[in-house]
This record gives C-alpha cells, structure tokens and sequence, in this order.
C-alpha cells in the first residue's frame, strides 16, 4: 500500500512547528523526540507504521482549538487519534504529520437519567461510559469487541458497532450531540441532549467521517436501561451453509434477538483452546442471545430453538445459568485474540444481505484455497457483517501481499452480492483503493466535496478513506 | 410540468434545465417556505425494486407511495420502525404521501424514541444532484460504514440537496401484540415524570406521550411479553391498561384539522413541562407532548410567535403550518456556514427547492 510522500519542506519546519505548540500546550503535551513519537507510529494494522512528526495531548476543547489554529496556518497535516485500535488504519500518522491524541480528554461531564443521556470527553473509553452509568443499571449500548481499550472518538470517527448492535443499532444510531473542531480552529456544537436537528444532518454525517471533518472532543450519548435479564442460546451445525440460513429463518420470524454470532471450525478449535469455553468441535457455531424478564427470554428462545431444530443441529445448548451464559460468550469474546496467538492474520470487514452468506461462505472456502493461506470466520450474522480472518506469516516474504490480494477479493464479491467494503472498521489506508468498486467517480467526488467545505486545505487526516489519485490534486 | 420515469430522465431533466425547480412526490408535506418552479413530480420513479424479508430489507423507488410500501411490508408481517406520520389533514392535502416525502423530510412517528428517526433506518439512497449528477450512497446492507454517512445528510434535507430517486430501508418484523397503559389526570410536569419512569425502565417501551390530560405508554412485543410488560408499567406508574388509537399522537389527530397554526418543538424532556407552559402563556391553545416530552406539538393564533417560548431552553422550532417566522430553527453562525457551504456544492445553481430551507 502506498503512502503519500511526506512534505520535506513541513519537517523542515519541524523546530518551530514545536515552539508554536509549545505555547498552547504544557510541556509534557508536546512529543517530539524521535523515538518517542514512535509509540503512535501505528494503530491495530499494525503491518503499517510510520512515527510522527509531532504528537500533541491536549486537555481540553481550548486546547485542540490552539493546536488546530496554528497546524491551520503552518499547513501542518493532523491526524487525530483515539486510542489506536483502529483495523484500517486510521489512525496511521504521515512522517509530516502532528498526531492530534485525545486520551487525556477522558471525563465524564454530565449524567442525566430522567432525560437518559451521558455528556463525556471523547477520549473516554467505551466500557468506562457504560461503567459511569451502571450503578443504576443503565448502559450504553454500542460494544464493539474493543470496547476496553477503544475511545469514544474513535467509535464516532468509525461508527462503530458490536455485537448487540442488531437490536440496539450502531454509534450514530446512540449519538446525540457533539462538540467538534474545525481544521481552522473553530469550536461548535453539533446536536445535543434532543433529538433531531434543526437543518441538516451533520451530526448523521459527522459520525463515521473518519476524523476527516473535525476533531470531536465532547459527545453526548443515549443510554438505556439495562434489560431485566439476557440469555444465549449455542446452536452447532455441521455446516456453514445451514447455519447461514438458520439465521434468515430466525431473522424472518419475527422476533429479533439482540445479537446472532456466528464462528466457523478454524475460529472454534482456536477459541477452544484459548479459554475452554466447551464449544463442541463443529463445523458452525451460532450464538443467539434474547433479552427480558424469564418468561419472555422462554418465550423468545422457544421460538428460536423450533427454528434452529428445523435445521438439524448437531448441538443446541441454552444457558441454564449466568455462568453458562458467560461460557458460551467467553469463546467469541477472545474469538480474535485467540486466532492472535495462532498466526499473524488480517480482519475484513465487509457487510453482504444475509441471503448471500451461504454463497459467500462457500466462495472464501473456494478462495483459500487458490491463494493456499486459512481463513476464519467469525461475525456479526444478524446483519450480515462479516469478519473474514485471513491467516499469513508476516516473517514470510511475499504473505502479506498475497493476503492483501485475497482478502481484496473477498471485499469485491462482498460489493458484488449487494454489499459493502466495510461495516463497522471503516476504509482507513486499507480499503482506501477499493472504494471505486463500490463507488462510482462521481459518488467519490460527492463526498469529495463535504470535505472541501469542512476542511478546505485538506489537512485533517488527508490521506485516508478515498484512493490517493482522487485526492492528490485536492492534498498538494 | 417535468415527470421522469427513470433516473436517468430525471437527471437529463435537471441537467439541462436552468431551474428554478419544485420538488413534489404526493404534495403531502408542505414543510418549509414556499418554493416557486416549474414543478417536477416523483410519481414516475414509482416501485418497490428489492424486498428479502429475511434479511429486513427494501428498497424502492422515490416517487413509491407510502401506502404500496406498508401493505407490501405488512404482506410479510414486517413494518418501518419509524413509524412515519400522515400530515395530511395538518395541510388539507389529499395526495398520496411518497416515501421520497417521508425521506426528505425524515419523518418519525412516536417510535422514533425507541425505534429512532427515518435517518435511522435509511440505509442508502440515489439521488440526481443541482447539477443533473446521479449519485449513490449507503447501499441496502444494515452495516456500511464504506465512505462518509451522505445517507443521514439527504434525510431532513428537503430536496435542497438532491432529489431522491431511490430509497434503501431496515425493516423490522411488526409484532403480535401492542398494549397501551393510561394515566389520566397528571399534570404535565408528572406525565413527563411518569414518561421518563418508563423510559427509563427495562421494559422497552416505545410510544410515550401526553395528550389531552391523558399520559400514554405503549409496549409492543410477543403476546405474553406485551401482557406482562403493561402489568409491569401499571405497577410502577399506575393507570390502566387501555385501547388507544396512537393516530392521534402519531399525526396529531386532534389538532392538525383545527385554525391556527401549527410548531413542532424538540427539546430535552425534562424541559418538556416548562416549555409547554411557557408556550400556553404565549397564547398556544393545545399543547401535545410526545417522545417522553421531547417532542411538543403546539396549536396557536395565527402569527403569533411561539419559537420565543424557548427562551433559554435548548433545542429547536419548527413553524409546520403557519407564516411570518423561519420555519426552521436559524442555526449558529459556524454550523450556518458548513449548511451553506454543503448546500453550495451539492447545488451550486440553487435551482432544487431555492428558499425552502430559509
Ligand atoms: C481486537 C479488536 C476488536 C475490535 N472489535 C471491533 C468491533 O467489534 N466493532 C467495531 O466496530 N470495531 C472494532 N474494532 C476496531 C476499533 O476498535 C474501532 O474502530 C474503534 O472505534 C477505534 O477507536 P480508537 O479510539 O482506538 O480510534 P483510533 O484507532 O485511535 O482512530 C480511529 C479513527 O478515528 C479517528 N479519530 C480518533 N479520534 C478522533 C477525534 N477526536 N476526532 C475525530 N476523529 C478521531 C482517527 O483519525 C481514525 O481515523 C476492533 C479492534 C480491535 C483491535
């Protein structure tokens, strides 16, 4: 993947680039030592890296706006960073760039539970916003599987979702207000404790702009009680193909449960043997989790369990216990850790209409084999977003760029069938040069153009979300 | 007249003309200033082009009307989560709602404080912008974070932006059973109380309003779930369990046939009770609250200015029926300036729908 050749004449400016920010910043919030910086050289495609010129931590709304004044006027590119879990790349600094950390930005402002929302900086953690609301059993619904480690700002930049999201709908759907800063340094506030805006929707187009629109340093989020009980169910199949259609029977049925789950044999034996969650060895797994009072759950899971018998599983397993219930979780929730330990791979993203996993499924089967590199499966069904896990030997010459090359094809025929490049992990540098399968010029230069009039010089993390020749006129 | 039957007319159309246009799907709608133009209607870009009730989602044409659309969804024991209002009797209007209007003007019903708003379930768009382009964003798969969310931006834009040719939604199943508990009598400071119990209550409510001295809660589910939830929220605010037409929250059925004027207030609701008092001593004489209080309907005499009722409080007016304010709520200067500037590249002639945003 090609990066943009970093503007010598900026890191000449280096010295006094930091004597500008200096000003504005407390000593310790200015990082420029060489080796320093390297610790934000990348984010989670950690197969990607490049240091920084500068990385500044501001403390507050003020202090992101000084930062962005004068990177504005010096003609400085910014990257803005959560907490660096990004899969695309986002968060991957230029060698001219200042990386612009939120992680100090991290408290809670404001609670409110009459009218249900909670007013936090964006460099607060996702779980640690839940954790600010739970002692009265409220939460806040996104989750995605980095949630320990993840930022808000992060979540809003990618629209991040989790494994509850089929019923509770992603970040922008929780979303209500932010405090943003323009790329000139100019503080607004964008929605708030009400619903809906007064004109246009720029909160809706704020979220998921891949910090490309305006660093967010406050958001104000949806909370909801949490429901008065959960339950999953383990539904095992001796194919991926019937567990595919398990879940379009279960989604047409009308009832919608919070979350289906999907992991086929590769992702079972590793998560297996990470946690020993008790998974039996088969070829597809699916948990499918309900919520509400005992009886409901009953009520709800009865009509899931007729559905998946239909199909003929070779394992149904409903928790009889909170300690089951945490077993049958405990292997997806280290799903990816565990495939970690087994060998380098490379997470895709791409979402497809439910009805095409089957066809999908059995087409990576087919791919794996030609490009002779293993694949694991493991994602959200209910709304058909996959995670493709392609295993390589990044020590081995050559793997990275075969599995770059798969995994290209994979995200096509994701496009093909009706589908996207990415649901929830965002375009990044990753998926920066596929976009044009999905879109066409005009779409691109459509979203071309929001940019232009959020951040005219195209400074704020220029380099990212579309293809480099696209952009090249508009970033030199 | 200009009436296309395909986008690729459509786009030709505005191409070569020099504008001013008028966007009309069923002319239900009438939301904003009046727009002068030579008036191009949707109703040729009609059908629904992809339903796969397994997988929750439709797509159709813009100039589809509503109607088509709920009766298909409703044939396969499915819904939209939105739950989109009928304004006609607000206008005297007596077309076919389009689902092109519904988007445009991002129309939500009571379920929108559960479900969410019409952007919340959209999930792609086509569109022929100012300058006669066809643009595409968003697709028909629920999770798409592929490019910047344009979707969000063309729900609420009332064609200012583009005019939609095609509209992708997330459905959802429609439930067997909806119960409605009542509370008569509160004030409105306890109705918002009583609502915000139950919304912040684990029962999943998703219908909470205040209307004629009556509080509503609606819960929605299977059968047994529903019982039980109802009983549930009888204990915890009291009331009875009731048949309740939520029509007449949903389009506000006993204010939208009466004189006067119509605003459509949305605020916090715990700052619902306080505007709703502030709006009848400016003269307002019905007062409507809906998403838990944060959505107030107001009745007032003619040209009479109920935005000011606000005062401090934060959120935003809408004048729906009525002349001599901004209809919309006018923006701080910094956020003014990005509309402008979106609205500038998206339709750099201002030939879509000139003037109907302010
Ligand atoms: C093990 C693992 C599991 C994961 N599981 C999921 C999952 O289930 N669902 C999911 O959706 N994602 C998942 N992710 C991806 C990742 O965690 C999310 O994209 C997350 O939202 C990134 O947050 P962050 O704070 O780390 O952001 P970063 O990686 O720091 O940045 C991400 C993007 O946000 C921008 N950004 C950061 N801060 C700001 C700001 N203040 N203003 C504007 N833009 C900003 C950056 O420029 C960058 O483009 C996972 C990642 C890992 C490593």
């Amino acid at each position: 993947m090609d990066l943009p050749k970093p503007n010598s004449e900026i890191i000449a400016r280096k010295p006094q680039i930091v004597a500008l920010l200096q000003v504005v910043l407390p000593d310790d919030a200015v990082i420029y030592d060489e080796h320093e910086v390297k610790a934000y050289e990348c984010d989670a495609l950690a197969s990607y890296r490049c240091p920084p010129m500068i990385v500044v931590l501001p403390s507050s709304t003020e202090e992101v706006a000084a930062v962005l004044k004068i990177c504005h006027a010096e003609g400085v590119p910014v990257v803005p960073r959560g907490s660096g879990t990004s899969l695309a790349g986002g968060a991957l600094p230029t060698a001219d760039s200042v990386v612009l950390g939120v992680s100090k930005l991290n408290k809670a402002l404001e609670i409110n539970y009459d009218d249900r929302y909670i007013r936090v900086q964006s460099g607060r953690t996702n779980l640690s916003v839940t954790g600010a609301v739970e002692a009265l059993d409220f939460f806040y619904a996104p989750d995605p599987s980095s949630q320990l480690a993840c930022a808000i700002a992060g979540n809003i930049a990618m629209n991040s979702g989790g494994a509850h999201c089929l019923k509770y709908g992603v970040t922008t759907n929780n979303l209500l207000g932010v405090k943003m800063v323009t790329m000139e340094g100019e503080v607004m506030d964008i929605g708030g404790a009400h619903l809906d805006a007064a004109s246009y929707d720029l909160l809706g187009l704020i979220c998921g702009s891949e910090g490309q629109l305006g660093v967010v340093t406050e958001a104000t989020l949806r909370i909801l009680h949490k429901p008065e009980g959960a339950r999953p169910v383990l539904i095992g199949y001796d194919s991926n193909e019937v567990a595919g259609a398990c879940v379009s029977d279960i989604i047409q049925a009308g009832v919608l449960p919070v979350a289906i789950e999907f992991m086929d044999r590769p992702v079972i034996r590793a998560a297996e043997n990470f946690v020993g969650a008790g998974y039996p060895d088969v070829e597809a797994l699916l948990i499918v989790e309900v919520e509400g009072s005992e009886a409901e759950i009953d009520e709800q899971l009865a009509l899931i369990t007729e559905i998946a018998k239909r199909h003929n599983p070779v394992e149904l397993r409903e928790s009889q216990s909170a300690g089951e219930s945490a077993a049958i979780w405990a292997g997806r929730k280290v799903a990816f850790g565990a495939m970690g330990q087994i060998s380098d791979y490379m997470c895709l993203d791409g979402t497809i209409p439910v009805s095409q996993l089957p066809l999908v499924l059995g087409r990576i089967t087919e791919l794996s084999e030609e490009y002779g590199l293993d694949v694991g499966n493991v994602f959200h069904a209910g709304d058909g977003n996959m995670h493709p896990l392609i295993l390589y030997d990044a020590n081995k010459q050559g793997d990275l760029e075969t599995c770059e090359k798969m995994g290209a094809e994979i995200l096509k025929l994701c496009v093909e069938v009706g589908g996207c490049l990415t649901g929830e992990h965002g375009v990044g540098i990753e998926k920066r040069d596929l976009m044009t399968t999905q879109y066409t010029d005009v779409d691109i230069e459509c979203q071309l153009r929001v940019k232009d009039v959020f951040d005219a010089k195209w400074l704020l993390n220029p380099a990212k979300v579309f293809p480099l020749a696209a952009t090249e006129s508009r970033r030199t | 007249m200009m009436k296309p039957t395909s986008e690729v007319d459509l786009a030709e159309a505005i191409a070569s003309t020099t504008g001013p246009v008028r966007i009309v799907g069923g002319d239900t709608r009438q939301i904003g200033n009046p727009v002068k133009g030579e008036v191009l209607n949707t109703s040729g870009l009609s059908g629904i082009t992809l339903y796969e009730p397994g997988a929750l989602t439709m797509v159709a044409r813009a100039g589809t009307p509503l109607m088509e659309i709920e009766a298909a969804l409703a044939a396969e024991g499915q819904r939209l989560p939105f739950e989109p209002s009928d304004m006609r009797a607000i206008y005297g209007a007596s077309g076919q709602s389009t689902i092109g209007g519904v988007v445009a003007t991002n129309s939500s019903g009571p379920r929108r404080i559960q479900a969410g708003a019409c952007r919340d379930s959209l999930i792609g768009v086509r569109f022929v912008d100012g300058q006669g382009q066809i643009v595409k964003n968003g697709g028909r798969v629920m999770k798409n974070v592929t490019g910047y969310d344009l979707v969000k931006l063309m729900a609420g834009s009332h064609g200012t932006l583009g005019i939609l040719t095609e509209v992708s939604f997330k459905v959802s199943p429609a439930p067997e059973a909806s119960s409605t508990v009542m509370v008569e009598g509160l004030s409105d400071t306890d109705a918002v109380t009583a609502m915000s119990a139950a919304l912040g209550s684990p029962f999943d409510v998703n219908g909470v309003a205040h209307i004629n001295g009556r509080t509503v809660i609606r819960v929605e589910g299977l059968d047994g779930l529903v019982k039980y939830r109802a009983a549930k929220l009888v204990d915890k605010i009291g009331g009875v369990v009731v048949d309740f037409d939520w029509g007449a929250v949903q389009n506000i059925g006993d204010i939208a046939g009466r004189e006067g004027d119509i605003w459509r207030f949305s605020v916090k609701p715990s700052d619902g009770p306080k505007l709703g008092a502030a709006l009848r001593a400016a003269g307002a004489t019905e007062v409507v609250y809906d998403w838990g209080g944060g959505l107030i309907w107001a009745l007032s005499p003619k040209g009479d200015d109920m935005r000011s009722a606000m005062g401090s409080i934060s959120g935003n007016a809408t004048l729906i029926r009525g002349e001599g304010h901004p209809v919309f709520q006018p923006e701080a200067k910094e956020i003014e300036f990005l509309n402008t500037g979106l609205r500038a590249k998206f339709d750099p002639r201002n030939i879509l729908n000139a003037g109907r945003m302010g």
